[in-house]
This record gives structure tokens, sequence and C-alpha cells, in this order.
């Protein structure tokens, strides 16, 4: 059996997905980093991006994060995000329309979230 | 019917249509406790991941940071006062204001000017009722409250304490809500969110923990930085959650006497009623009786 790390991948509001895994690739604000069992103690910030995990099982989760840490120890990994999503949970077409919206008023945070949705759920 | 059995019958009906009333409001305010609960529940994953995370940065590194280094003379302080929008709660919001006041009282015994920031209308109606300012207040969401709230608090309020206290910021940031002890029990309580004393943090982290030693991405500046505002919104929401789920707790209470009160009422008004339908019967018959006497006398005085 190959070695796992636990990860808990938590929202303000509710705990979105935690299980086993052996791969964590997160986006942290000075760029993409994957975390493997046995990393060293790691905490980080995270930018808005996809989250992918692949599980023990070897299925891959994908998720949409905006805004939050990551934070490694003792094999067990915290995603702590403001707001976080699964990818199946994406609603592909709202999101479509409000990345339009998004653009035709040119909010650029809006726009980048849409468009980090729109990746996620078409990564799955 | 007479007039007073009349009098009792409309009480009793008067009565009854309002312990149906609070008997639907103790129910609906039960069932919301128990919503607000399970909020409370569901945030406290978050919360402990990221307390464990502030104390990791707190005590791995020698960072100075403005939201945890203290002033050596403090001159201003905020108060965040958590009350609710409605009332029919008891003494909920009486509770927390007179707590807010007694902060204030000992701040400014302290020699430090109190900016008042308040959440929830009943609270911001009891501070414009006697003139006093208030800096800025939020209201609307005091059943429900959502991170997206608790955020939309917390934005000023941090805002308030990065600026310079020569500047009109503040140097301390209070908090008074009402903290949610069982259902039976919520009590008011004040307590200090900034600056962070970070010995009080770590003592909430889950105790015989040895803390590793972590790598910081991209420096520990950095994730201080990111990690306090995030850190002071989820203790709002919290203390937003709690205050909600004591004040539903509250309200059940207070609709439960009400509801037990007006049982009582009714029962009395009832065997007052029967007490004078029964008064009223006696008369009859003592009415009936005395005029059939006097017509027997009548009639025996004419035979003669």
């Amino acid at each position: 059996m190959a070695a796992e790390l636990h990860v808990a991948l938590v929202a303000a509001d509710r705990e979105v997905w935690s299980g086993e895994a052996t791969l964590v690739v997160a986006r942290t604000t000075s760029g993409d980093i994957g975390v493997m069992p046995g990393h060293q103690p790691l905490l980080g910030v995270l930018e808005s991006g996809p989250v992918t995990i692949r599980t023990s099982e070897g299925a891959t989760v994908v998720a949409a994060v905006h805004g939050g840490f990551i934070s490694f120890a003792d094999n067990k990994l915290s995603l702590l995000a403001e707001i976080a999503e699964l990818s199946d949970e994406i609603d592909v077409q709202r999101v479509e329309r409000e990345l339009e919206r998004a653009k035709a008023e040119g909010d650029a945070t809006a726009e980048r979230r849409a468009d980090v949705r729109l990746r996620a759920a078409a990564a799955s | 019917m007479g007039a007073q059995l009349r009098v009792y019958k409309r009480r009793i009906r008067s009565v009854t249509a309002t312990k149906k009333i609070t008997k639907a409001m103790e129910m609906i305010a039960a069932s919301r406790v128990v919503k607000a609960q399970r909020k409370v529940a569901a945030s406290t994953p978050y919360a402990t991941e990221l307390t464990r995370a502030v104390t990791a940065v707190g005590t791995g590194s020698n960072t100075k940071h403005p939201l945890t280094t203290e002033a050596e003379t403090a001159t201003r302080s905020a108060v965040l006062l958590l009350t609710s929008d409605r009332g029919l709660a008891g003494a909920f919001n009486a509770n927390a204001i007179k707590a807010a006041e007694l902060l204030t009282a000992r701040l400014e015994a302290e020699g430090k000017e109190v900016d008042t920031y308040i959440v929830g209308r009943r609270g911001l109606a009891h501070y414009n009722f006697r003139e006093r300012k208030v800096v800025e207040s939020w209201s609307g969401f005091t059943d429900e409250p959502t991170y997206a709230d608790a955020k939309k608090v917390a934005g000023p309020l941090i805002e308030a304490i990065e600026t310079d206290t020569a500047e009109g910021g503040v140097d301390e940031l209070h908090i008074v809500y009402t903290e949610f002890v069982s259902m039976m029990t919520q009590t008011a309580i004040d307590s200090r969110l900034l600056p962070l004393r970070l010995e009080e943090v770590a003592e909430e982290a889950p105790q015989g923990e040895i803390l590793p030693l972590y790598d910081f991405e991209p420096s520990a500046e950095d994730v201080l930085d990111a990690l306090l505002p995030r850190y002071v919104e989820s203790r709002i929401y919290n203390a937003l959650l709690q205050s909600a789920a004591s004040k539903h707790a509250a309200t059940r209470r207070a609709m439960k006497s009400a509801t037990d009160n007006a049982g009582e009422l009714i029962t009395t008004l009832s065997r007052l009623a029967n007490a004078a339908r029964q008064a009223e019967i006696t008369q009859e018959i003592s009415e009936i009786v005395g005029g059939s006497a006097a017509l027997a006398d009548a009639t025996a005085g004419s035979d003669r």
C-alpha cells in the first residue's frame, strides 16, 4: 500500500471533503505546489485556483478554492478556504453566465473566480 | 347570558388566541435553535484549523504584526456589540447591552476613548434613543448569519485597527456577544479580539501537541498578513452564530413561559366564568321560587 496523507478541505461554514490521498496539488501565491506523504511541515497562502486531490483509490477530486491556506504537518493536510466547491457541485451554465456578466462589468475578481470554477469543472 | 359571563367568555377567547400564537412561536424558535447549533458545529472545523495555523505562525516566528503587537498606551478602543434584530426574547438584548455598557465604562475608567460598532436593530435602537454615537452598524442578518456577513462586519474593524490611532484608528477591539452555553443558559460575555494574545490562542489549541517547525510559503510575514484577518473574521462569524443560537433559545424560553401563563389565565378565567354561570342559575331559581311562593300566597289569600 502506498503512503497516504489525510486531507481535510474545509470551507468557512462546512467541511467540503475529507479522506485519504496520495497527492494534493494546490496553487499558492508563489506558484503551484504538490504535497505528497512525508512532506516537510508547510503553511502557505492559497490563491484563487483549482485544487487537485488524488485519492488513495486512484480517483481524482477537483475543487475550486477561493482564498485560504494550506497547512501540512504529521501527514495531515488541511486546506482552509473561505469558499470551496467540488467540481461536481459547480453549475457550469450558471458560472458561464456569471463569467459573461463579470466580463461585461469589468470585475476582474469575479471573472477570475468564474474562470477557476469553469476550469475545475472541466478538469474532472 | 349575563353581562359578567359574557365578559369572561370574551377574555377566554382572546387569551386562547394569544396562547396559540405564542405556542407557534415557541416551536419555530425551538427548530431554529437546532439549526443554529448545527451551523455552529459546521463552522468548528474551519475555526479549529485556523487556530492551529495562527498558533503555529505566532509561536514559530518572531514576526511583528500590527494585529499582534500591543500598543504601549492604548488610547482608543472599539467595542463590537452583537444584538438581535427582533425582540420577544426575554432579557437577551438587555443583557448584551448591559455587558457592553459595563465594558465601555471600564474602558473609559482606564482613560480610553470608546468607538461603538453595533450588529442588530435592537442594540442600535437603544443607542440611538440615548443619542450615543455609533460608528457603524449592521442589521438584517442576525437570525441566520452567513460568512459573508461576518466578512462585512470584520472589514471596517480590521481597517480601523490597522490605521494609526492619531488618524482615527483604534488600538484594541473588544467584542460583546451572548455565549450559547446550553438550551437553558446563555451568558453575555465580552472578550478582547485584538491585539491577539498568542498565549491565549495557544491555550485554545489541543493540549500536549508539539507544534512542528513549519515551512512558510511565501514568507512568515505574508502568511501572518493573510491569516490574521481571516482569524478575526472567523471569530466574529462564530460570535454571530452563537449569538443567533442564544437569541432563538431565549425566544423559545420567553414564549414557553408566555404559553404557560396563558394556560394558567385560561384556567382561572374559566373557573370564574363557571362561578358566574352558577351564580346566575342560582339567582334565577331563587327568583322563580320566590315568585311562585308569592303567587301561592296571593291565591291562598283570595281563597279565604
